[in-house]
C-alpha cells in the first residue's frame, strides 16, 4: 500500500541520534524520517550502525544524544516493554518452553486480552503467516523458516503500529529467503503497518523496500528508493554497495563544465564536474559499459580504454566480463547475448558514454568497509 | 557432510576400536568387585543375619526411634536443599551476568571450598559453631545469649548446606549459561516488564538446573555422614550415623545392613523419579 | 539483560554474603593454626609455629600424610587409565547400551557413603584387605572413576570424530591418528580427570574410616580422629596447608588456562 494519512502505521523521526561506546561512535548524528506505513530498509555492512539504530528504536539501547519520536511521541527513556513495537530477531527468539500458540499468545496475555479474543487473534496471526496448523507444536520441532514465521506472527499479533526486523532471514538458505521476502512484502501490504527492516543484503533491500537508508560507519550515506540509489548514488560508498560497479581513478582535470581523468596514458571525459576539493572518480554501471575488439568502430561512445578479459561468466540472459585495465584495476561489464563473445586473455577496448559516468568524490574508506 | 559422518568410519573397522565394549570391561570388573559385590553382601546380610527372613526390616520400621531418625534425615536434607536453592540461584545468575574478571572470582569462591578437604571444612564449622566459637561470640555481643549451634539441627543444616552448595551452583550455572538472554529482550519487546519477563521466561528455562542441583544435593545430603557426626549431637543423628553405630559398635550387621538398604533404595527411587523431569522436552531448546 | 540499579545492588549483596559463607568459614583454620595453647577455642591466644612443627615431626601425622599421597597418586593413574578407556568405549558404542553402562559407572557418586563403606568393610574383612594399600587403592579408584569418566567424556563429546577420518584420509593409521589427533585434543579432559581422581582419593574419608587400621591411616582419617579425640590445633595447621595448596593449584590452573585460551585466539 502507499504510505498515506489513513495508514495504521506510525511515523518515526530520528533527529541527530548518536550512540557512543566509550570512544567508539556506533551512531554519529543519524537523522531519518520514516513515513507511516512505509517499508524502510536500513542497509549497510556489519558494524555500520544499522542494528544499533534498530535497537535504539526498539528501546534495547539508550542513545547518547538526539531525539527519537515514534508516532509523534518522544520515546527517549521509555523502556522497551512500554513502547508497543513489534520486533523480529534474526535468531527467532521463540520461547522454547512454550508451544507455538502460547508464544503467539504471550503479548496478548501480557495485555490482559480475554481468552476468547486471544484465541481468535492468535489464530488470525498464525493464519496470516500460514502456520495455522502448528499451534500445538514446540519451536524445537520447527524448521528455521517456520520458526521465523511464528516469530513474525508473535510480533504482529498485538497490532503494533511499527514492526522492526533485524536481518530476519539471515540464517535461512537462499530459496527460502526469496520466498519469505515475498511473504513479508505481502504481510506489509495487508497490515499497513510501518516496517523497518535491517539487512546487509542489497538485493534483499531492493526487493522489499519502499525506501532504503544506506549506513556506513555510524552515519547515513543516502536515503532513497532502490532506483535512486542505483542510478544516482551521491557517494562512492553507496554506488559501490548497491549493485555492481566499475570505479575509474586517475589524474583529474576539470575545466568548469567537464572532467577528464588520465588513466595509464588514455584520457576519458565526462560532461560534468563535482563541487569541492575532493578528487573525482568515475563510477559506471556494468550495463553502461561496452567492449569491442581494438580498432573496431565505436560510434556513439566518446571514451575508450584498452584492457584484457580476465574473467568471462555466462549468465544465461547475458554475459558478464571482468576486464583488467592498463592501470591494473578491474572493470565489470554486462553484455546481452546478441553481441560478440570474448575469451580469456582477449585484448579489448572498453567504451562508454561520458554522460553515463557518475562523478563522485573519492573515498578510500569505502574500500576498507566494503572488503 | 553425510558422507563423512563418523558412524562407521573406516579407521574404526580394525584394531582396538572395533570392540568398544572391551574398553569398558576393566572399569566394569572393578565396579562389580568393589561396588556390586559389597552392596550385594549387605543386602544378603540384611536378610540372613542372625537368620534368614525380614526380621531386620520389621525391626527397623517397628522401632519409633528409627523412624524418628529416618524422618529427621529427610527433614534435614530437605532444609539443606532449600537453603542451597535459595542461595545458589542468585549466585549462579550473577555468574552469568558479570564480566569475565568478576566471574573468575565467583568461580574461585565456589571451586576452592569445593576442592578443600571436606573434613577440613567441617573442622572449620566445629571451630565456628562451638559454644566458645566465633558465631556465638558475635551473637552474644548482639544480645542473643545461650543460643546453641553445635550439636543442633540448625548447626548441621548450616554446615551441610555450605559443603553442598557447589553441587547446586555448578549445574544451575551450566543451565543458566545456556539460556539465551536475547529471549528476555524479545519478551520485553512484546510488552513484558523485566520482572514479568523473568518469571515467564527466565525462571521456567532455568528450572531444569534447579531440579538437577536439588536432586543431587538432596541425595548427597541423605547419605551425609561426616558433617552430622562432627556437628550434630544425639538429637540430630542422621541415618548414616545409625548405620555406622549398628555395624561398628554393636556388630549388628543385619540391622545395619537393613538400614543401609533402606537408604540405598530411597536414593535410587528418588533418582528414578527425577530422571524424567530432567529429560523434559525443552531441555536442549533455548540454548545456543 | 538490563537490571534496575536497586535490583543490581540487592543481587550483589546477596551474592557477596553467599561468597563469604562459601569461603570465610574455611579461613578460620588459619588463625587457629598459630594458637599457642592446645585448644581450638576462639579467639586463639598468642602466636606459635609449634603445630606446623608437630605436623612435620609427629610420625602419626607425617605417615598418614605420606600414605595419602601414595594412595592418591596410584589411584589417580589407575582411575585415569580405566576411566579414559571406558570413556572411549562408551563414546564408540551405540547410544542405548552406552547410556546404561554410563549410568552404572556413575553409581559410586550416588551410593550413600556409609552404605558403600559397610559393604566394602564386610568384603575386606573376608579378603583380609582392611588396613592395606591395595584395599585403599581399590576402594578409592572406584570412587574416583566417575569423575574421570565425566571429564574425559565431556571432551570426547566436543571432539569432532571426522578429524580421525580426515587423518586417515591423509594416511594415518588408527593408532597414529589417535596419538597425533585425538589424544592431544582430549588431553585437557584427561588431565582434569587425573586431578579430580587425585583430589577424590586424597579427600576420601567415609570408606577410609571403615577400612583403616592403626597400621595404615590416611590423612583425612587422622584429621577426623584428631577432631573427635582432642582439641589439637595440628588439624588447623594441616587444614591451612591444604587450603593454601588447593588455592594455589586451582588459581594457578585457571590463570594458566585463561592465558592459554587467550593465546590461542
Amino acid at each position: 500500500m502507499k504510505p498515506g494519512q489513513e495508514s495504521k502505521g506510525a511515523a518515526i523521526d530520528l533527529e541527530s541520534i548518536s550512540k557512543a561506546y566509550g570512544g567508539f561512535k556506533a551512531l554519529d548524528g543519524v537523522s531519518l524520517r520514516i513515513e507511516p506505513g512505509e517499508f524502510m530498509t536500513l542497509l549497510g555492512p556489519s558494524g555500520s550502525g544499522k542494528t544499533t539504530t534498530l535497537n535504539v528504536v526498539a528501546g534495547f539501547t539508550d542513545l547518547t544524544s538526539g531525539k527519537l519520536l515514534v508516532g509523534g511521541r518522544n520515546v527517549v527513556g521509555v523502556p522497551a516493554h512500554k513502547r508497543n513495537i513489534g520486533v523480529v530477531f534474526q535468531h527467532y527468539a521463540l520461547f522454547p518452553h512454550m508451544s507455538v500458540g502460547r508464544n503467539v499468545a504471550y503479548p496478548l496475555t501480557l495485555r490482559g486480552v480475554d481468552q476468547a479474543e486471544r484465541k481468535a487473534r492468535v489464530a488470525r496471526a498464525l493464519d496470516m503467516v500460514k502456520m495455522g496448523d502448528f499451534a500445538h507444536r514446540y519451536p524445537s520441532e520447527l524448521s528455521g523458516g517456520q520458526q521465523q514465521r511464528v516469530a513474525l506472527a508473535r510480533a504482529i499479533v498485538f497490532d503494533p503500529p511499527l514492526l522492526l526486523m533485524d536481518e530476519p532471514l539471515g540464517a535461512l538458505d537462499k530459496k527460502l529467503r526469496e520466498w519469505l521476502q515475498l511473504e513479508i512484502k505481502r504481510i506489509h501490504r495487508e497490515l499497513g503497518t510501518t516496517f523497518v527492516y535491517v539487512t546487509h543484503d542489497q538485493e534483499e533491500a531492493l526487493v522489499l523496500s519502499d525506501r532504503i537508508a544506506v549506513f556506513n560507519r555510524g552515519r547515513i550515506e543516502q536515503v532513497g528508493t532502490g532506483r535512486e540509489l542505483y542510478d544516482e548514488p551521491t557517494t562512492l560508498f553507496v554506488g559501490r554497495f548497491i549493485g555492481d560497479s566499475t570505479v575509474l581513478r586517475g589524474e583529474a582535470r576539470s575545466d568548469g563544465v567537464s572532467t577528464a581523468l588520465r588513466i595509464a596514458g588514455e584520457t576519458v571525459t565526462a560532461p560534468r564536474r563535482i563541487a569541492g576539493e575532493a578528487s573525482p572518480v568515475m563510477l559506471l554501471r556494468p550495463e553502461k559499459l561496452a567492449i569491442r575488439r581494438p580498432g573496431q568502430d565505436a560510434a556513439g561512445t566518446s571514451n575508450r580504454l584498452p584492457g584484457t578479459i580476465a574473467e568471462a561468466i555466462y549468465l544465461g540472459s547475458g554475459s558478464k566480463y571482468e576486464v583488467r585495465l592498463a592501470d591494473g584495476s578491474m572493470a565489470i561489464v554486462r553484455t546481452p547475448l546478441t553481441g560478440d563473445s570474448f575469451g580469456l586473455g582477449d585484448k579489448v577496448e572498453l567504451c562508454f558514454d561520458g554522460a553515463d559516468a557518475k562523478l563522485l568524490a573519492d573515498d578510500s574508506s569505502a574500500d576498507a568497509t566494503l572488503t | 557432510m553425510s558422507a563423512l559422518e563418523p558412524t562407521t568410519p573406516s579407521v574404526a573397522k580394525r584394531g582396538w576400536v572395533s570392540r568398544p565394549f572391551a574398553l569398558t570391561l576393566p572399569a566394569l570388573i572393578l565396579l562389580a568387585a568393589v561396588i556390586g559385590y559389597p552392596l550385594l553382601t549387605i543386602m544378603v546380610r540384611s536378610l540372613s543375619e542372625p537368620q534368614w527372613g525380614v526380621q531386620n526390616y520389621l525391626w527397623f520400621f517397628g522401632a519409633p526411634v528409627n523412624l524418628t531418625v529416618l524422618q529427621r534425615t529427610f527433614v534435614i536434607s530437605a532444609w539443606v536443599t532449600v537453603v542451597c536453592v535459595v542461595c545458589a540461584y542468585p549466585y549462579a545468575y550473577l555468574m552469568t551476568a558479570v564480566g569475565p574478571r568478576v566471574r573468575l572470582v565467583l568461580v574461585l569462591c565456589v571451586l576452592i571450598p569445593f576442592w578443600v578437604s571436606g573434613v577440613v571444612r567441617t573442622l572449620s564449622w566445629v571451630i565456628l559453631l562451638q559454644d566458645s566459637g566465633v558465631i556465638n561470640s558475635l551473637l552474644r555481643a548482639a544480645g542473643f545469649d545461650g543460643i546453641r549451634l553445635i550439636r543442633t539441627q540448625t548447626g548441621v543444616v548450616i554446615g551441610m548446606a555450605q559443603v553442598l552448595l557447589p553441587f547446586m551452583i555448578l549445574p544451575l550455572y551450566s543451565v543458566m549459561k545456556g539460556i539465551d538472554l536475547r529471549l528476555m529482550r524479545a519478551a520485553q519487546s512484546l510488552g513484558a516488564r523485566p520482572s514479568r519477563a523473568f518469571f515467564t521466561v527466565y525462571l521456567p528455562l532455568s528450572l531444569p538446573g534447579v531440579y538437577a542441583g536439588a536432586i543431587i544435593v538432596f541425595i548427597l545430603a541423605l547419605g551425609f555422614y561426616i558433617t552430622p557426626a562432627l556437628l550434630g549431637g544425639p538429637r540430630s543423628t542422621m541415618l548414616s550415623t545409625l548405620v555406622q553405630t549398628q555395624v561398628l559398635s554393636l556388630l549388628q550387621w543385619g540391622r545395619g545392613g537393613a538400614m543401609g538398604v533402606v537408604l540405598l533404595v530411597t536414593t535410587f527411587v528418588l533418582l528414578a523419579l527425577a530422571a524424567p523431569v530432567m529429560r523434559s522436552r525443552y531441555r536442549e531448546a533455548g540454548r545456543r | 539483560m538490563e537490571m534496575k540499579p536497586l535490583t543490581r545492588v540487592i543481587l550483589g549483596l546477596v551474592c557477596l554474603l553467599v561468597a563469604i559463607w562459601l569461603v570465610a568459614p574455611t579461613l578460620v583454620v588459619v588463625p587457629m593454626s598459630f594458637n599457642e595453647n592446645k585448644s581450638l577455642a576462639f579467639p586463639p591466644q598468642g602466636f606459635s609455629w609449634q603445630w606446623y612443627l608437630n605436623f612435620v615431626t609427629n610420625p602419626d601425622w607425617m605417615s598418614s600424610f605420606l600414605n595419602s599421597v601414595k594412595v592418591a597418586s596410584i589411584v589417580a593413574v589407575l582411575a585415569t587409565v580405566l576411566g579414559t578407556l571406558a570413556a572411549f568405549g562408551l563414546d564408540r558404542m551405540k547410544a542405548r547400551p552406552a547410556n546404561l553402562l554410563r549410568m552404572l559407572m556413575l553409581t559410586p557418586m550416588v551410593v550413600p557413603g556409609v552404605v558403600l563403606a559397610i559393604g566394602i568393610y564386610a568384603v575386606y574383612l573376608d579378603a583380609h584387605l582392611v588396613g592395606t594399600l591395595t584395599g585403599f587403592v581399590l576402594a578409592h579408584t572406584i570412587l574416583a572413576l566417575p569423575f574421570v569418566l565425566i571429564a574425559v567424556s565431556a571432551s570426547l563429546e566436543v571432539f569432532d570424530r571426522r578429524l580421525e577420518t580426515a587423518a586417515a584420509s591423509l594416511g594415518a593409521g588408527a593408532l597414529t591418528a589417535f596419538r597425533t589427533v585425538t589424544l592431544p585434543l582430549i588431553l585437557p579432559g584427561i588431565l582434569s580427570g587425573l586431578l579430580f581422581a587425585f583430589a577424590t582419593s586424597f579427600d576420601e574419608i567415609v570408606v577410609s574410616l571403615f577400612i583403616t587400621n592403626p597400621y595404615l591411616k590416611t590423612l583425612p582419617v587422622q584429621i577426623f580422629s584428631s577432631i573427635t579425640r582432642d582439641a589439637d590445633p595440628t588439624v588447623a595447621a594441616v587444614g591451612t596447608i591444604l587450603l593454601f595448596a588447593t588455592t594455589i593449584l586451582i588459581g594457578g590452573g585457571m590463570l594458566l588456562l585463561g592465558r592459554e585460551r587467550k593465546g590461542s585466539q
